[in-house]
């Protein structure tokens, strides 16, 4: 019979006999034992595997003597042959087919729900709730099939995805600062945390903002230090941040005096010396000036805040040690000497064993400057120190060439990348 | 400057104190002191005088003798020398067997045959002095075997100071400033310098001498006669010599010793060619020979010494090659001179002769100075040669006196300079140490200046204030912090932006920050065929390919761009920098801060590379100022610029700079292949925009409508304006989504997307809007297409 039927097999349910000898080709299965066990006298559902078809088939097995079958066991048998069938299915697509031919309006279900009403009036709520169970039933596992199927092509896709190549040459996006902003970000950052102004100044300035005003009449031999580029219109290129000095005292010379508001200021800028360049000298450099006016300003408030502030620019305790140095625009004047960063003040090769690095001239505000701002010296005293920000630079990032820094070489400057 | 601690030591005692810590104080205290520092005569042992008593010639050379010398012991010592100068009775230094002179030690050898047993020494051998033509000899009367170092002062220390931490101090080039100041630092008295006293010579008759010009503040002039001695005593040679002079002769060597003792240059002339002596300057230029044997051009401003109307010095820089002392002098006139020293200081630099006396001169030097130095010369003069005789008075004008400067402060102001407690005793001791006159009374300390710091070193209360702390110490300081009043600090629009530009660029761009110079490089611009445009030019540059200054980045970074070729296919370059545009009506120069930025790729067209920086742009506009840019064509205005491809960037109709396409010129200089696009913003132009502000907008519930138009066209412009013009508030958002092109037409795709806040916007609603639109294009005959 399972020869010749195999059409009525695929539609659902065979109805075989027991004992009927066309099942001798399930003998050699475990379904004609178990059959047999059952000393024929039971229903037996039996999951059979159509080879040709590849498809799965509920085989229920009854008992000759007992007649049609029941609508209770058909909904069993349906419950059974979905459980078993969604089992082997491996897409969703034909789980959703298989849900169509079983739950849909044409559904076997449904079909037999649409039978309910020639039931007795007995039979039917007990079936009613039987055929309910049965759907719920069979949603529950459609869902749960989909999921498991989902998670499968999911791991398949997973799988499917080749193992990348992290070793592979990098292709950065990056930008890059000039070096000189990077440190200046820095030391703007420390000062504007004390309180300071940043300023700026233009780099081409007269002979009285860069010379008179600061205290060095013409022929002052302090000239003979800067070697000035003179410009034909009678002005120079800056030689010293200190060229700002002035405007800064005159910009806030009014608040200091009316309402008691300090002059703290910094002003880094480019500078400019008349001199031949090499590794070591540049033409065009930049600087940091900074000042402190107020009442009461000290040298012993000086090298407070020099110590304090170098040790965060150099972001370690470091001592400093000042020596008289003669700058027309101080009194006193002072170099300022940081202990070794190296060695820490023990002597060694970069320090020429001084243990002592020569770092900035610093100094009170000589009171002709301060006069010269509108700012009277009997009344107010104040602090000024020039940093050399290119050499504070070429400390920082160890570059020994100084030319690198205007040479537009991207091989060098794109290394300094974002260093806050 | 290098100074000798036995020349410091001459005038304050220092025994007991370690001299290397003095120094170290000094460096700390005063003026900057070099590392080196010289232990002389260290290297030097075993060094004996000794006396030649027999000179037999070596039977197998011509150069060597055979000597028998007395070193003292009881036996004379065979020696071979080689010197020239051997001869019996001759004194000299001699090596005995185990001395040590630097790295040599001496050990008994044979030399060609005979063994000698220690060495004769030249001056050079034993450190003092260059000469090594011989072994020295000793004229002294010395016993035999005596260590030379007791002899002479062969063991010094020796070290330098930079000149430039010295050119606010005139008295401390010489070692009797020195002296001053190592006294005070250790607190010891400084003694007297030794002097003739030059009133015995008041009854000889005057040098003829005339001050005639107002350079001259004061001339004093002395006469000497008959100085026979020709070589000076070994220890003053040796101290010469420590200290960087050669030693001539005595008459030179006098002068120069003077000079490096107390400051004060001094010059001898021949009184046979100085008869009558006249400073002045002459009317017209001439050409002078100083003793060098250089003949020098002299203009109308610099001040001569003559006799009569003719010059024999330029005064304090140099004598004349005639009126210098030569062998055949008798008589010698002594200058002791104090000029102007800002004359002083111009002459050098017009003759471009710098010399150790004008080095001292243009320091303003102390005009007290110059009798005493006559004095001094006198004393030791006379040291060494006692024949010598003074055969005029002191003839002294004193033209011009220096300003005696009075200080009068209380200690408060020294406490609020300083701010720590200094106590009165110190302050008064250290002044007083460092030879001002000081006195306190009434809480107030009055100070006189001296003057050899009075000539301008020492003017004014913070000058003072510069003395008591410097001797105090500033290691000693007590740190404070200050009490300044707190008030908030508000950071300028400017700066603010650049930062906010600097970090877009990079860290969104990707671009590189540069730097370049202010000027033009002319090389570099001819290579690129951009030609230099005329600007304010610089005078003095010591390199003539740099002498204009620019009027704009962007050639600096074409120059940088052509460097950078092959660092990248795709990079990008900015700077914030100055350009110069010329001159104001002040005539000052109108200086300007710019962003330049320069694109430069392989793999995007000219198009593409060109909108990417007008997008760049746009990101500023947006992110910093919230605000919209507008681009307007227009013609450039420099020759690397694009003639077609040129964009005014205005916003609120101002313009703020410019975006190009490099001219195919320059493009092709730097690289046939590659897209190169600049843009330069004006900072200052773009900090004065108003920012927009964040203005919240609250999105619509309701969905929007979009309506796409392709419309032919070659630019987005039109339509662009258009669309502006509908002026209609539902159209939230303009975007191209495609452009076509092929041989006959191009068409632009533009999306409109039409919403309103209050409700569901229908297609009829907007499609007004829309014929609006595309009726106005119509108009100017840009049509939609089929």
């Amino acid at each position: 019979m399972l020869r010749t039927d195999r059409s009525s097999l695929r539609s659902g349910i065979a109805e075989i006999p027991v004992g009927d000898d066309d099942l001798l080709p399930l003998k050699s299965t475990g379904v004609f034992a178990s059959c047999k066990n059952m000393g024929g006298t039971a229903d037996l559902f039996v999951p059979y595997i159509d080879m040709m078809y590849g498809t799965l088939f509920i085989i229920y097995i009854y008992q000759k003597k007992k007649g049609k079958i029941k609508m209770k066991e058909k909904l069993e048998a349906i419950r059974q042959k979905a459980e078993l069938q969604l089992e082997a299915m491996s897409d969703t697509e034909q789980v959703e087919n298989f849900r169509i031919s079983v739950l849909g309006k044409k559904g076997e279900l449904t079909q037999i729900l649409k039978m309910m009403g020639s039931l007795s009036a007995e039979e039917r709520p007990v079936m009613g709730q039987k055929a309910n169970e049965v759907r719920a039933y069979i949603e529950e596992k459609i869902a749960q099939r989909q999921e498991e199927i989902k998670q499968k092509e999911m791991q398949k896709e997973i799988e499917a995805m080749p193992l990348f190549d992290i070793s592979a040459p990098a292709n950065l996006c990056q930008g890059s600062y000039h070096p000189i902003t990077l440190v200046q970000r820095q030391c703007e950052r420390i000062f504007k945390s004390m309180g300071f102004t940043v300023e700026d100044y233009s780099e081409i300035v007269t002979d009285y903002e860069c010379f008179e005003s600061l205290n060095i009449p013409k022929h002052h031999p302090a000239r003979d230090m800067q070697d000035t580029y003179y410009l034909d219109n009678g002005q120079l290129l800056k030689t010293q941040t200190s060229a700002a000095q002035n405007a800064i005292y005159l910009k806030y010379k009014d608040n200091l005096i009316n309402n008691g508001v300090p002059i703290k200021a910094i002003f880094p800028g480019r500078c400019f010396r008349n001199e031949a360049t090499d590794a070591s000298h540049e033409n065009t450099f930049f600087q940091m000036e900074g000042v402190m006016v107020d009442k009461d300003v000290s040298i012993s408030n000086l090298i407070y805040f020099m110590k304090t502030m170098l040790s965060e620019v150099f972001q370690k305790e470091i001592k400093v040690r000042l020596r008289p140095g003669f700058f027309p625009f101080v009194e006193p004047g002072f170099e300022l000497d940081i202990s070794c960063l190296i060695c820490d003040g023990e002597g060694c090769s970069s320090c020429k064993h001084s243990g002592w690095l020569e770092l900035c001239p610093c100094g009170m505000i000589h009171p002709e400057v301060l006069k010269a701002g509108g700012i009277d010296p009997e009344k107010y005293t104040g602090f000024a120190f020039g940093l050399g920000l290119t050499r504070l630079a070429m400390m920082k990032y160890y570059v020994k060439d100084i030319r690198d820094l205007n040479s537009g070489r991207l091989q060098s400057l794109d290394q300094f990348t974002d260093d806050e | 400057m290098f100074l000798s601690m036995n020349w410091i030591s001459d005038f304050v005692d220092l025994s007991g104190l370690d001299k290397l810590d003095l120094i170290h104080r000094f460096s700390l205290s005063t003026a900057e002191v070099e590392n080196e520092i010289f232990m002389k005569g260290s290297d030097i042992s075993g060094v004996v005088v000794a006396e030649i008593k027999s000179v037999e010639a070596h039977p197998e050379s011509n150069k060597l003798h055979l000597l028998k010398v007395d070193a003292g012991e009881p036996e004379l010592i065979d020696v071979v020398c080689g010197a020239p100068n051997v001869k019996v009775g001759m004194k000299t230094a001699f090596a005995k067997v185990g001395a040590r002179l630097g790295d040599i030690s001496i050990d008994p050898r044979p030399l060609a045959g005979y063994m000698s047993n220690g060495m004769c020494c030249s001056e050079k051998e034993i450190g003092i002095s260059d000469d090594n033509s011989g072994i020295m000899e000793i004229c002294d009367d010395v016993i035999n075997g005596t260590d030379i170092k007791d002899v002479y002062e062969i063991d010094d220390i020796i070290f330098e100071v930079d000149n430039k931490s010295l050119t606010n101090r005139p008295d401390l080039w010489g070692h009797y400033g020195m002296a001053r100041e190592f006294a005070t630092l250790a607190k010891r008295e400084l003694k007297p310098i030794p002097q003739v006293d030059l009133s015995q010579y008041d009854n000889l008759p005057k040098v003829d001498m005339k001050i005639e010009d107002s350079l001259c503040q004061r001339y004093s002039c002395l006469q000497v006669e008959n100085i026979n001695t020709n070589i000076s005593p070994v220890n003053m040679r040796i101290r010469l010599y420590y200290c960087g002079m050669r030693a001539i002769n005595f008459l030179a060597d006098i002068t120069n010793y003077l000079m490096l003792e107390m400051g004060q240059p001094m010059h001898a002339f021949d009184s046979r060619k100085v008869e009558k002596i006249r400073i002045k300057r002459f009317n017209e230029p001439f050409t002078f020979r100083t003793l060098d044997g250089v003949e020098r051009n002299i203009d109308e401003n610099t001040l001569m010494i003559c006799n009569g109307d003719n010059p024999v010095a330029i005064a304090g820089i140099m004598g004349g090659l005639d009126s210098e002392i030569v062998d055949d002098t008798t008589t010698l006139t002594l200058e002791s001179a104090t000029f102007d020293a800002v004359s002083v200081r111009k002459s050098t630099v017009r003759l471009a002769h710098r010399t150790d006396a004008s080095m001292r001169y243009e320091k303003c030097l102390d005009p007290e100075l110059t009798v005493p130095a006559i004095g001094r010369f006198l004393d030791i003069l006379f040291k060494t040669d006692k024949n010598a005789k003074v055969v005029s008075s002191l003839t002294d004008e004193y033209a011009y006196h220096y300003n005696k400067v009075s200080l009068d402060f209380d200690k408060g102001y020294v406490d609020r300079y300083t701010g720590i407690e200094i106590d009165n005793d110190t302050i008064l001791d250290t002044l007083r140490s460092l030879g001002f006159g000081v006195s306190l009374n009434d809480g107030i300390f009055h100070v006189d200046v001296p003057s050899w710091r009075a000539t301008k070193d020492v003017t004014i209360k913070a000058d003072i204030i510069e003395e008591i702390t410097r001797i105090y110490g500033y290691d000693n300081f007590e740190l404070n912090t200050s009490f300044s009043p707190l008030y908030p600090v508000r950071p300028s629009e400017e700066k603010t932006e650049e930062d906010k530009i600097k970090d877009l660029l990079v860290k969104r761009y990707a671009l590189h920050e540069t730097h370049s110079y202010i000027w033009a490089y002319y090389d570099e611009y001819k290579a690129l065929s951009i030609p230099i445009e005329d600007n304010v030019k610089l005078v003095n540059a010591t390199n003539p390919n740099i002498e204009t200054l620019r009027r704009s980045i962007i050639p600096t970074q074409l120059c940088q761009i052509k460097s950078n070729i092959g660092y990248a296919a795709d990079f990008g370059i900015f700077e914030i920098g100055r350009v110069i545009n010329g001159l104001k009506e002040d005539g000052l120069c109108d200086e300007h801060k710019k962003l330049a930025v320069t694109l430069y790729s392989k793999t995007e067209t000219y198009q593409q590379l060109y909108l990417r920086l007008r997008d760049i742009i746009l990101t500023i506009a947006k992110d910093i100022k919230h605000k919209e840019f507008s681009f307007e064509a227009a013609s450039p205005l420099h020759a690397y610029e694009h003639p077609r491809n040129y964009n005014r960037i205005l916003c609120d109709n101002l313009e703020i700079g410019y975006i190009s396409l490099l001219h195919p010129t320059v493009n092709k200089k730097i690289d046939k292949k590659a897209s190169i696009v600049f843009a330069e913003i004006d900072i200052k132009a773009l900090a004065e925009i108003e920012n927009g502000g964040i203005v919240y907008s609250e999105p619509s519930k309701f969905p929007s409508i979009d309506i796409d138009l392709s419309f032919v066209s070659n630019i987005f412009s039109p339509i662009g304006l258009a669309i502006k013009n509908a002026e209609c508030e539902l159209i939230k958002n303009v975007q191209v989504i495609d452009t076509y092109e092929d041989e006959s037409i191009k068409s632009i795709t533009t999306r409109l997307t039409f919403s309103d806040k209050e409700k569901t916007l229908t297609r009829d609603e907007v499609m007004d809007i829309v014929n609006g639109i595309i009726d106005e294009l119509k108009d100017k005959g840009i049509m939609l297409k089929q």
